[in-house]
Parts: structure tokens; C-alpha cells; sequence
């Protein structure tokens, strides 16, 4: 929650699943610059190992917070990456 | 005693030039040593990871893997080749790339049976339950990953030796697609993957 003020860019992948919320923000990521926080927005219940994942073995970018909210009638996972300085 | 000092030190003399010299030596072979280390740590590890798939089938359900493995590497950064070679080639191939069947046949997750999968027309009706289900979850079609790919610089290779046993034409695949390539261009680059795989 405290990340969503330092938030850049929101990427919006609800509704994709496995690999595109991935590949998409990997794409998303690649347009920001030093210090850019993205905030990504998915329904694949699998992105939140999958973002963690990604970030953990790509260099450059650092996974801030993971979160898991109600959205009217379905579930959303939010990511918050930053590209590193 | 003093005469026997300086003999001894006369006879001690020419020693410290040899370990002067053996030192140098020494000093010289460390520096090489160090040099070579530096080269193949380079070589070795310069941090960038690499894949190779081999993909050799081309129904609708197996050509998911390589796509969805590829598109995620690229993801990760890493120097991505998939080498296309018999019915994987379909998968490059512009036309049959967009209509990739089912193999009812010998599936068990199929909802029929063998002997009915068997039957004229099934693989259209099964390739067409599974494209439902494939739209109705949102994943990505073929089209998608494969743009995917291409867009994320994934080396997409057809095997020389299967585009004319198969009798295709160069022309058929898509323009990012490497063409005129074997076996030793897949092993060469499969010996300097760190991760190599079959499908």
C-alpha cells in the first residue's frame, strides 16, 4: 500500500494468464527508467510466484511489495516493481 | 671467522640470483595464469544465461511449451534460440501455424474415447473444444506468443534438413524466422546453454 504513492506507471494485465503478465511487465519495465516504480495489475493467481520469480533472476529490476485486494467481485494481484537506479 | 663469513658469503652469492631468477619466473607464470583465468571466466560466466529448445511437435497443445518457456526467458533477459525441426517447423510456417490441430488419438485427457478419438473429423472437434477453452481462459493464442517471441529477439530457427524433407518453402515462414541451419549449429549452441530442453 505505501508503495502506490511512488508509483510511475500502471500496467494493466487483468485477465491474462501465464506467460503474459510476465512478458508484459518485463515490456513495461524496459520503457522506464532508474528509480521508475510499475505497478502491475493481474488476476493470474499464479503471477504472484511468477513476478517474484522474474524479479529475483533478472537483473535490474527489484519486486517492492506483492498484494492482494478485492476488486467488486474478483480477486486482483498487484506487483510493485522498480527498475534499479 | 671473518674469512669464513665472507666465503660463505661469496658461496651464498650466486643463490640469491637464482631465486631472483626462479622468483621472476614465478611472478611471470602467475601473470599468465592470471590472464588465462580472466579469459575463461569471460568466457564462462559473463553473466548472461542462455536456453535452446528443440521443438519437434506441431499440434495445438505442444506448441505451447516452447513458446510459453521462450517468451518467458526473453523475459529474464537470456539469449534465447528454439530450433524448429519436423513438425515443429509448423509452428514458423505462416499458414499452418494459425491452424494447428489437436492429436486425439492416444490423449488421455481427451473427453473421448480411442476408438471414437479415431474416427474422420475428430482432431477438428477436439482442436476446436480446445481452442474454446483456450479463448474462454484468456491465454494467449500461438499468434500472440509467437509475435511475442519475435518482438523479444528470440532466435527462432527451422532445421534445413526437415523444411525440405517436409517440402516446404523458405517463403512459407515468417520473415524473422532463421532459415538454413542443422544439427550443428543446435548442438553448438546447446553446449554453451545453460539450459537445454526437448519438446
Amino acid at each position: 500500500m505505501s508503495y502506490e504513492a511512488a508509483v510511475t506507471e500502471t500496467l494493466d494485465v487483468k485477465g491474462l494468464s501465464c506467460p503474459m503478465p510476465v512478458v508484459k511487465t518485463k515490456q513495461a519495465v524496459d520503457d522506464l527508467g532508474g528509480g521508475d516504480v510499475l505497478e502491475v495489475v493481474a488476476t493470474d493467481s499464479g503471477s504472484v510466484s511468477d513476478i517474484d520469480g522474474w524479479a529475483g533472476g533478472t537483473d535490474g529490476v527489484a519486486l517492492l511489495d506483492q498484494a492482494e485486494r478485492e476488486d467488486g467481485d474478483e480477486t486482483v494481484y498487484v506487483h510493485y516493481v522498480q527498475v534499479e537506479e | 671467522m671473518s674469512t669464513e663469513t665472507d666465503d660463505s658469503a661469496d658461496a651464498d652469492g650466486p643463490e640469491p640470483d637464482a631465486d631472483e631468477a626462479e622468483l621472476e619466473a614465478l611472478r611471470t607464470r602467475v601473470e599468465e595464469l592470471e590472464d588465462q583465468l580472466a579469459a575463461i571466466e569471460t568466457e564462462v560466466d559473463d553473466g548472461q544465461k542462455s536456453m535452446v529448445i528443440i521443438a519437434t511437435k506441431g499440434t495445438l497443445d505442444m506448441a505451447y511449451p516452447p513458446l510459453i518457456l521462450a517468451s518467458t526467458a526473453a523475459a529474464f533477459g537470456w539469449d534465447v534460440t528454439v530450433f524448429h525441426t519436423f513438425w515443429g517447423l509448423d509452428i514458423l510456417h505462416e499458414d499452418r501455424s494459425t491452424d494447428l490441430q489437436m492429436s486425439s488419438v492416444g490423449n488421455p485427457n481427451m473427453p473421448v474415447p480411442n476408438a471414437i478419438a479415431s474416427l474422420p473429423g475428430m482432431d477438428r472437434v477436439t482442436t476446436k473444444l480446445m481452442r474454446k477453452r483456450i479463448a474462454d481462459n484468456e491465454t494467449a493464442s500461438i499468434e500472440e506468443l509467437l509475435e511475442t517471441c519475435f518482438d523479444m529477439g528470440v532466435e527462432m530457427q527451422a532445421c534445413q534438413m526437415t523444411v525440405e524433407l517436409m517440402d516446404y518453402d523458405e517463403d512459407e515462414f515468417y520473415d524473422d524466422v532463421t532459415v538454413g541451419v542443422g544439427a550443428a549449429t543446435a548442438l553448438d549452441q546447446m553446449a554453451d546453454a545453460d539450459i537445454q530442453l526437448l519438446v
